[in-house]
């Protein structure tokens, strides 16, 4: 690939992907959380779900994290810590391989639901099966680079993937050479997976964002809203109004939850 | 003692002709809507029968409700919430659209457009999800309507458990009821429990439980979590939506519609006040039999002058402490008990109430066997089994369901020798427990329930916790742009400002 291409790719396309998935998820959050949900079709087609998503979404889920920490570690702490390069690279491997096949496996059946089942095909938008297509390949692809891996055990392309992740955050100019040399499929896996951040605000991947894990912290189980007394003292001296439009309105008849 | 109020709904089921006015009006106005078609709000459901959606009382099968751990404590029966996350990719406990119906149309236009057939032209029915031509329908929202179906799947009702069913299969002992359900809008919803992005929430003011559109992420654990399956998940836009009891009406004054729409006029409406901190307690009693008593236990008396200056001190304006006082809910619930809540076993205190109906004798050939005084039978020979009632309504307690279909029958013989023979017949009261008095007043509701009677109603007081003075002008010209906005952060850019100086007033 020419410098040029390889500037686009692995040096601007990554702000441009994260700019709009940041962007855009809070614009679209702000502007109209009535679309915001996990558009689940469980409730139309049971079969397959029980299987296919369970897969799918705990395979994800560890590859998620895996990621995260993989390449944004930096190379300093595995070294301090005395963590061999080679290491990592056989444990990113085992555990990345398998959640990658049970979330290829999990996405393979959960296509084949949407594409097949009339009902769920029916009531799908093209984003949903767009979205659900992109996710399948970017596994087939991170799977896929299990061959490449396997030619060169040392840790050394990890390295510069982590170079290249840690560059672009730290916005490091040169991140992009990092892996101007690496197989073509790892370039293939960077590339959608930066495009699958960009289709995000536009599509149900949204829904990544509300994973519901305050649930857990929540005080007791009920949740009562009152109007409650007249609040004072919001606005400063001098600005209008106290209550500050319909959204803060909106915020403190939330916030007057109490449990029961 | 935090004392709160809300608005209840009875039922008065001996009076209900099961005619769906009620389902009819809620749909017309509330779920008349893409993705709601196959949702009621309000349903009415020919008992004995599996109900909608399909045996929806079954909760080893949907796991609705709350359970009793050993040690006391109440968790919801999907589970806790570390259980019910567990749950969130794929809910095992979910019903599918297929277990209400799956939502249908007709070509109708075919019947005007066809050109001239051998045969007339016949309106196909078409699904409201695929489009697809549906060859037949195999179930719909009432399916079972006036016992239709077999009388083999119609006993599976859980409502039969303990009663020798097999007998009701026969066509001159058969019986029947009618049961109009919406969401109970319960002191301990398990819905709310089982939401786990908190978008569900209980509104303290007048006890509504309503879901913040907004907030739902469709997680639909709440579809599971109601023990009633009240919660509905609209396929189209991916969040759940449920009864809103009408609200908009409710804060007004005016009844809910299915209330306002009773041909049989068997609804009412009407202020309960109850101590908030006695619900956890009362919903994790250990037998389930003592779940109807504990919840009777939480409501409080308005005409307690302690109760009632307790509830002004906390804020609950006059307005509602009169209506508590003249409540129709107050006097069928707790005074004359002859109310009672729907499957209490479920644990959610549920706050919307049935007086259960009476029947015909068994049957007419025994009727000159069966011991009747002043014409009233004996409850336990009337058509509808006691326990079948006792396990819809007191979790399979007999008694105070007997007690109330006798003080029923008292009204009905007491009225009687008034109006027919033109007697007084005090003694009819006295052998139920009641006064004449309490007997002419049940007479006013029960029977003769006038509007004013049926419907006592509170408005909201908004201008105790609303600022009437910073709202004035906020809606008007701006679209998304509240004119009297202050907030500085705008990521469309908002409206240009006067700028502000200390001391300085600015009009709005």
């Amino acid at each position: 690939m020419n410098d040029f291409l390889n500037q686009l790719a692995f040096g601007w396309y990554p702000y441009l992907a994260l700019t709009v998935l940041f962007v855009g998820s809070i614009l679209r959050f702000d502007a109209s959380q009535y679309s915001w949900r996990a558009q689940s079709s469980q409730f139309l087609r049971r079969r397959q779900m029980m299987i296919g998503s369970n897969l799918f979404h705990l395979g994800v889920l560890v590859l998620f994290v895996g990621h995260l920490f993989g390449l944004l570690t930096p190379i300093g702490v595995l070294d301090t810590l005395g963590i061999s390069h080679g290491f990592k690279q056989l444990l990113a491997l085992v555990v990345g391989g398998l959640a990658g096949i049970c979330a290829l496996a999990g996405a393979t059946i959960l296509l084949h639901r949407r594409l097949f089942d009339p009902r769920v095909r029916q009531t799908s938008s093209f984003g949903d099966i767009a979205v659900l297509v992109l996710i399948w390949l970017q596994l087939v692809l991170g799977v896929g680079t299990i061959y490449w891996t396997m030619q060169h055990m040392d840790g050394s392309a990890m390295v510069q993937f982590m170079g290249w992740a840690s560059g672009i955050l730290t916005l490091n100019p040169e991140a992009p050479d990092l892996i101007a040399d690496v197989a073509l499929v790892y370039k293939l896996h960077i590339i959608l997976g930066l495009t699958l951040f960009l289709i995000t605000p536009f599509t149900r991947l949204v829904h990544i964002w509300s994973a519901p894990i305050w649930y857990l912290f929540r005080p007791g189980y009920q949740i009562v809203r009152s109007r409650g007394p007249i609040r004072q003292g919001v606005a400063e001296p001098g600005v209008l109004g106290g209550y500050g439009g319909q959204i803060i309105a909106r915020q403190q008849s939330e916030s007057g939850e109490s449990g029961a | 003692m935090r004392i709160r109020a809300q608005i209840s709904m009875v039922l008065n089921l001996d009076k209900c002709i099961g005619c769906h006015t009620c389902s009819i009006t809620c749909k017309n106005v509330w779920t008349n809507r893409e993705g709601v078609e196959y949702v009621w709000f309000n349903n009415v459901e020919t008992k004995p029968g599996i109900g909608y959606p399909k045996d929806w009382e079954n909760q080893k099968r949907w796991h609705g409700g709350w359970v009793r751990t050993k040690r006391g404590k109440l968790v919801p029966r999907q589970g806790s919430k570390w259980r019910i996350l567990s749950k969130i990719f794929a809910n095992p406990h979910l019903p599918e659209i297929d277990d209400f119906y799956e939502p249908y149309t007709y070509e109708y236009e075919w019947l005007q457009k066809a050109p001239e057939l051998q045969a007339q032209p016949s309106a196909k029915p078409r699904s409201l999800l695929t489009g697809a031509v549906i060859n037949k329908i195999e179930w719909s929202g009432n399916w079972e309507d006036m016992l239709g179906g077999e009388f083999e799947k119609r006993s599976h009702d859980y409502n039969f458990e303990g009663v020798e069913k097999e007998i009701y299969g026969e066509f001159e002992k058969t019986f029947m009821m009618y049961l109009p359900r919406l969401c109970e809008h319960c002191l301990n919803p398990s819905c709310l429990a089982s939401c786990p992005s908190g978008a569900i929430y209980k509104r303290e003011e007048d006890g509504i439980v309503l879901i913040d559109q907004e907030k739902c992420r469709g997680w639909r654990m709440c579809v599971s979590g109601c023990p009633y399956k009240k919660i509905y998940y609209n396929w189209s836009t991916g969040k759940s939506e449920k009864c809103i009891f009408c609200y908009p009406r409710i804060e007004t004054g005016q009844p809910t519609v299915c209330s306002e729409t009773c041909v049989g006029r068997i609804r009412y409406l009407g202020v309960v006040l109850y101590d908030a901190d006695k619900i956890e307690a009362a919903a994790s009693v250990a037998n389930e039999k003592d779940l109807y008593p504990a919840q009777l236990d939480v409501f409080l008396d308005p005409h307690d002058p302690q109760i009632q200056a307790e509830a002004r001190a906390q804020g609950i304006p006059d307005h509602w402490i009169e209506a508590a006082i003249r409540s129709p809910i107050y006097k069928m619930a707790v005074q004359w008990k002859v109310a009672f809540p729907l499957h209490p076993e479920y644990r959610t205190l549920p706050m919307v109430w049935y007086v259960p109906p009476l029947s015909p004798i068994q049957s007419a050939h025994e009727a000159g066997k069966i011991s009747a005084k002043d014409g009233m039978p004996d409850v336990r020979s009337l058509r509808i089994p006691l326990r079948y009632l006792a396990n819809l309504l007191t979790a399979g307690d007999e008694a105070p369901v007997a007690t109330a279909l006798e003080r029923m029958l008292a009204m009905r013989a007491y009225m009687r020798a008034k109006s027919v023979e033109g007697r007084i017949d005090p003694s009819i009261p006295e052998r139920v427990g009641l006064t004449q008095a309490t007997i002419e007043e049940m007479y006013r509701i029960m029977a003769l329930a006038n509007y004013e009677d049926r419907y006592v109603i509170p408005t909201t007081h908004r201008e105790r916790d609303e600022d009437a003075y910073v709202l004035r002008g906020s809606a008007g010209f701006g679209f998304q742009e509240s004119t009297n906005g202050a907030t500085r952060l705008n990521l469309f850019g908002g409206a240009k400002r006067t700028p502000r100086k200390p001391y300085m007033d600015i009009p709005t």
